[in-house]
């Protein structure tokens, strides 16, 4: 498998997802901001929940799929896998930095801190590094396919840190709560947690599809100066 | 597909799963963002002066804020052993009797824990207000807080 069997890129298809990702996040947050009354002990910012919840839902789930990718990868040894590893991780990483503000935001009125090293907040920091790293890793590698092995490895190793931080909250004393779930929640919270969660999922899907095409043209763009210099590196 | 590679990438996923078991193995046991009252109690003067955290509930009816000179006294429990906690500054909005609490300090021989920083733990229960129930907004008293210096 080269270069040259990835598809060229074709922009102007993921329209229709976007215009729904809209739509769905248009109504997560009128929902979540007018819909449902605020949190009888917290207030207002309670309202911080629908927003926070599914940016950390979505750095996970990003997570995963570069662990999937470089496991598949490895196997194949397909580019198609390790570009779509790198769109994820990028995409994680961004969701992984939005949870950590919105968070902050959160924990200071009502925690009174903006940061304390508690489990759960130290494992997240961790996880961003973890990535951002990824990205570093890749920057300095010239050759394709070896910048796809070594990210590969990393995206393997590096979600070991991934599961710890959904677990710290269970396993140590925190200062962050353990995970709400429909018990832990009135009803109708509940129904507009999964209503941002559904429009944040849709947003992940029309990122990668459009970060995913990108790093098609990336590729294209790099194997051409590859064989204008010869391999040089200029 | 090789046959080989599979391997590779079987072995790797195995070397990542035993790094997360013996790690999390082992922070399971060891990291310890807060001692709990009996369990500082039972240190004792091993750790007088040591800068800790220390968690638990506030005792309800302990509570003893004096604005003037701001000095906050209150009494943090487990259930079963109970600490006097003296701290100087304003409690965040959300303390309050009963409330889980984790502080940051140091303590003494006088069997007082001297805090310079109160943390409030919430749950992760949320409902709607009840009928005439009107809740705090703990934004609020923060910016005013922002805005008083």
């Amino acid at each position: 498998m080269t270069i040259n069997d990835l598809p060229r890129p074709n922009p102007g298809r993921a329209k229709l997802l976007g215009a729904a990702t809209l739509l769905l996040f248009a109504a997560g947050s009128a929902a979540g901001l007018f819909l449902v009354p605020a949190d009888a002990l917290q207030g207002e910012v309670q309202r911080l929940l629908y927003v926070h919840v599914p940016a950390a839902w979505l750095a996970m789930l990003s997570f995963f799929v570069v662990f999937v990718m470089s496991v598949l990868y490895l196997i194949q040894r397909d580019p198609k896998w390790d570009l779509l590893a790198v769109s994820a991780a990028e995409i994680g990483i961004v969701f992984t930095a939005l949870a950590l503000v919105l968070g902050s935001l959160w924990g200071k009125p009502t925690w009174g801190v903006w940061w304390t090293w508690d489990p759960r907040l130290t494992t997240t920091a961790i996880m961003l590094m973890i990535y951002v790293g990824y990205l570093v890793v890749r920057s300095f590698a010239d050759d394709p396919e070896k910048r796809a092995r070594w990210s590969a490895i990393i995206g393997i190793v590096g979600f070991v840190d991934v599961p710890i931080v959904y677990l710290s909250v269970l396993w140590w004393r925190t200062l962050h709560q353990p995970p709400s779930s429909p018990r832990s929640m009135a009803g109708e919270f509940v129904y507009v947690l999964l209503l941002n969660v559904a429009a944040f999922t849709l947003l992940y899907i029309f990122l990668m599809v459009r970060r995913y095409r990108l790093a098609i043209a990336e590729r294209h763009v790099e194997e051409l100066r590859l064989t204008r210099d010869d391999g040089r590196i200029t | 597909m090789n046959r080989r590679r599979v391997w590779i990438g079987l072995g790797l996923v195995a070397i990542a799963g035993a790094v997360i078991l013996l790690v999390a193995g082992g922070l399971r046991e060891n990291v310890v963002y807060f001692l709990t009252p009996t369990e500082l109690e039972a240190k004792g003067a091993e750790v007088y002066g040591a800068s800790l955290r220390l968690g638990g509930q506030v005792k309800p009816e302990s509570v003893d804020w004096n604005p003037d000179v701001g000095r906050l006294l209150f009494v943090i429990t487990d259930g079963e052993t109970e600490l006097p906690v003296e701290s100087s500054g304003a409690p965040p909005a959300m303390f309050s009797e009963g409330m889980g609490v984790v502080v940051e300090g140091s303590y003494r021989e006088d069997g007082v824990f001297r805090s310079h920083n109160v943390m409030v733990k919430h749950s992760n229960e949320y409902r709607p207000p009840e009928e005439g129930e009107h809740p705090k907004e703990v934004y609020r008293s923060l910016m005013e807080e922002e805005a008083g210096g």
